[in-house]
C-alpha cells in the first residue's frame, strides 16, 4: 500500500506521489473514541474523498488534518516529514487551506476582503511596513490583490465582490468560502461537506468548481461528503470510515462493492 | 420658560457667531479625543470580545510614565518613544498573563480580567510614579503653547496652539488607522478575528499576534490622548474619567463600528459643549458635561439599542 509513486486513474490523468501519509492515527475525546487507528495516504493532485455515515468521525479527520485536533495516537507525514504538532494558524501557513462545514466567513466584511484574508498566509513585510504603506507591503498589496481577482473570476462571483458576506445566500457564502481557501494557493485543500445543504443545481456548480480547480491549478483536494453519488463522481479514490475505523479504501468502483460499505450505508439485514 | 429652552439659545447663536464658532471648536477638541480612545475601544472589542475596562486607566499610565521617565533626566522625545516601548511590553504582558489562559472564557470573565488589569495598573502606576498630579511635558516635547486670535464676523475666536496640535496629531492617527485597518493585510486579520476566530485560525491568523498588535494600539492611543489631556488638566488619576466618556461615544456609535467610534465621539463632544454653553449654564447651574453625554446615550439607546452604526442584532431560528 505505500507506494511513493503516482499512478493513474481511471480517465487517464497522471497522479503524484504521497504528498500526506497519515499513519495509525487515533483520536480520543475522554472516553469517547472518535477515530481508531487509520491510516491513508493523500497523493499529489488527485481529489481524496473521506465519505462515510453520520458520526463516522469524518470532520475530526479533517480538523487533525488542518491541526485544530491533536491526534492522541499516530503521525502524520507531509511532503516528506513527519509533521510535529502544530497550531492551526501555523498549518495553514504550511499550505494547508480548508471551509467548514457549516461556513465559518467574516460576515461583517465584503467578498472581496474575506478573499483577501486567504492571502494572509503570503505575507511577509512586517507589521510596521504595511502601517506605513511602504515599499514591499506595497508591492505585495498589490500581488495579493491579482491572485485574488483572478480567483474571483474563476469562481464566477465578480457581481458579489463588494458585498457583505452577511447577505449572501447559503450556496454563495459555501463558494466565497471556497474562494478564501483557494486564494492562498494551497498544496492541500480540504472540502469539509462543500455541498452539504444545497439544492441539486447548486450541487452541480460546486462539483464543477471542484473539478475545474484540481484540473486548472492541479490542487490537491481532500474532501469530506455524505452524497454518495456526488463523491463517486468526483474522487479519485475513497475512504469509507464508519463508527471511527476504516472499512475500505480505493477507487469509487471498488469501494462501491465493498460489501462492508454496503453494509454501513444499508444497514445490515438481521 | 419655553422662551428660555426653545428660542433664547438659539437667538444667542445668532447674535453671536463668533462665539458659537469658539464653542463648537471647543467641542470638537474633546469629541476627538474622544472619538481616538473610542477607537481603543472598538478594536479591542472587535478582535477580542472584550470590552476593555482598562483602557481609562491605560492613558493615565502613558501619561504617567511619559512623565515619570523625564523627570529622571531622560530627554523628552526618548521618553516618548521609551513610554511606547513600556506600552509594548504591556500589551505583550496582557496577551501572554491574562487573554491566554482566558481564551473562550465567557464575556463577562474576560471583562472582569480587564478591571482586574485595570486595578493592577492604577496600584502599579502609584507605587512606580507616586499619587501626586504632575505637570506634563508640553513645552519640552516642543508642542506650541501660544494662541491665535481671528476675528471672523468682526468677533473673536481664540484658538490655542494646543489644541490646533491636538486636532492635527489625533486626525491624522485616526486616519492612520482607518487606512490601516481597511488597507493592509494586518488590518484584515484585525477585522477578521473579530468575526469569526475558527477561519481566521485556518487561513494563517495568529490570534496571539494580533491581541498584541490591537493592545499596542491601544497603548499608543492611550499615550496621545495622554498627552494631548494631561497638557490640558495636567497629570492624575482624575485623567482616567475622560475615558469613561467613551462610554456613551461607544454606545451612541455601537461596539463593533469603527465609523461609528469616530462620529459619536465628536457628536458627544461638540453636542455636550453646546448644551452647556446654550441650556446648561444659564437654566440648570453649569457644570452638565459630566453627565450629559451619558443621558443623550440613554436616549439613544431607547430607540436604538444596537447604537447608531452598530451592527444590527438579528437572531435566525
Amino acid at each position: 500500500m505505500k507506494d511513493t509513486e503516482g499512478y493513474v486513474t481511471a480517465d487517464g490523468r497522471q497522479i503524484g506521489g504521497v504528498l500526506m501519509e497519515l499513519n495509525n492515527i487515533t483520536l480520543k475525546f475522554g472516553g469517547v473514541t472518535a477515530i481508531s487507528d487509520i491510516s491513508f495516504d493523500i497523493h499529489e493532485g488527485e481529489i481524496r474523498a473521506i465519505i462515510g455515515p453520520n458520526g463516522a468521525g469524518k470532520s475530526s479527520m479533517l480538523n487533525i488534518i488542518s491541526g485544530f485536533y491533536t491526534p492522541t495516537i499516530g503521525e502524520l507525514w507531509y511532503k516528506g516529514e513527519k509533521r510535529p504538532q502544530m497550531r492551526p494558524y501555523e498549518i495553514a501557513r504550511m499550505g494547508v487551506a480548508r471551509t467548514f462545514q457549516n461556513i465559518a466567513l467574516f460576515e461583517g466584511m465584503t467578498v472581496l476582503d474575506n478573499v483577501m484574508t486567504g492571502r494572509l498566509t503570503h505575507m511577509h513585510a512586517g507589521v510596521a511596513a504595511q502601517a506605513l504603506w511602504y515599499g514591499k507591503a506595497r508591492a505585495e498589496e498589490i500581488a495579493n490583490r491579482e491572485i485574488v481577482e483572478k480567483v474571483i473570476d474563476f469562481l464566477e462571483i465578480q457581481s458579489i465582490r463588494k458585498t457583505p458576506v452577511g447577505r449572501l445566500p447559503y450556496g454563495l457564502k459555501k463558494r466565497v468560502e471556497l474562494a478564501r481557501a483557494l486564494a492562498a494557493e494551497p498544496s492541500i485543500l480540504l472540502l469539509d461537506e462543500p455541498m452539504a445543504g444545497m439544492n441539486v443545481e447548486e450541487k452541480e456548480d460546486m462539483s464543477r468548481f471542484i473539478l475545474d480547480v484540481n484540473d486548472e491549478f492541479g490542487t490537491t483536494i481532500c474532501l469530506i461528503e455524505h452524497d454518495m453519488g456526488v463523491v463517486m463522481d468526483l474522487s479519485d479514490r475513497v475512504v469509507v470510515m464508519d463508527y471511527g475505523k476504516k472499512i475500505g479504501d480505493g477507487p469509487p468502483d471498488e469501494v462501491r462493492n465493498n460489501q462492508d460499505v454496503i453494509d454501513a450505508y444499508l444497514g445490515v439485514p438481521s | 420658560m419655553l422662551n428660555d429652552i426653545f428660542i433664547a439659545p438659539f437667538a444667542d447663536m445668532i447674535a453671536a457667531p463668533d462665539f458659537l464658532l469658539q464653542v463648537l471648536w471647543e467641542g470638537l477638541v474633546s469629541g476627538i479625543l474622544y472619538a481616538l480612545i473610542a477607537l481603543g475601544f472598538v478594536l479591542i472589542f472587535r478582535s477580542s470580545r472584550i470590552f476593555n475596562f482598562a483602557q481609562g486607566i491605560m492613558v493615565v499610565f502613558a501619561a504617567l510614565t511619559l512623565v515619570g521617565l523625564h523627570a529622571m533626566g531622560i530627554p523628552a522625545w526618548i521618553s516618548v518613544a521609551l513610554t511606547l516601548g513600556v506600552m509594548f511590553i504591556l500589551a505583550v504582558s496582557i496577551e501572554r498573563i491574562v487573554l491566554r489562559p482566558l481564551v473562550g472564557q465567557p464575556d463577562i470573565i474576560l471583562f472582569m480580567a480587564s478591571i482586574g488589569i485595570t486595578l493592577f495598573l492604577i496600584g502599579g502606576g502609584e507605587i512606580i510614579f507616586g499619587g501626586e498630579n504632575k505637570v506634563m511635558i508640553t513645552e519640552e516635547l516642543g508642542i506650541p503653547t501660544g494662541d491665535t486670535v481671528l476675528e471672523p464676523w468682526g468677533g473673536l475666536l481664540i484658538l490655542q496652539h494646543l489644541d490646533i496640535t491636538v486636532v492635527l496629531v489625533a486626525s491624522a492617527l485616526v486616519a492612520a488607522l482607518l487606512a490601516f485597518l481597511n488597507y493592509t493585510q494586518m488590518g484584515r486579520a484585525i477585522r477578521a478575528l473579530g468575526d469569526d476566530h475558527q477561519a481566521a485560525l485556518s487561513v494563517g491568523i495568529s490570534l496571539q499576534t494580533v491581541w498584541v498588535l490591537v493592545w499596542f494600539i491601544a497603548g499608543i492611543i492611550a499615550l496621545v490622548t495622554g498627552i494631548a489631556w494631561g497638557a490640558r488638566a495636567g497629570v492624575s488619576f482624575a485623567l482616567e474619567v475622560i475615558a469613561y466618556k467613551a462610554l456613551p461615544v461607544l454606545m451612541l456609535g455601537g461596539l463593533e463600528s469603527i465609523t461609528g467610534a469616530i462620529i459619536g465621539g465628536l457628536l458627544i463632544g461638540i453636542l455636550e459643549k453646546l448644551f452647556e454653553i446654550y441650556w446648561g449654564q444659564p437654566l440648570l447651574g453649569g457644570n452638565t458635561e459630566t453627565w450629559f453625554a451619558f443621558v443623550l446615550a440613554l436616549f439613544v439607546l431607547l430607540f436604538r439599542p444596537q447604537g447608531l452604526f452598530g451592527e444590527k442584532i438579528i437572531e435566525r431560528v
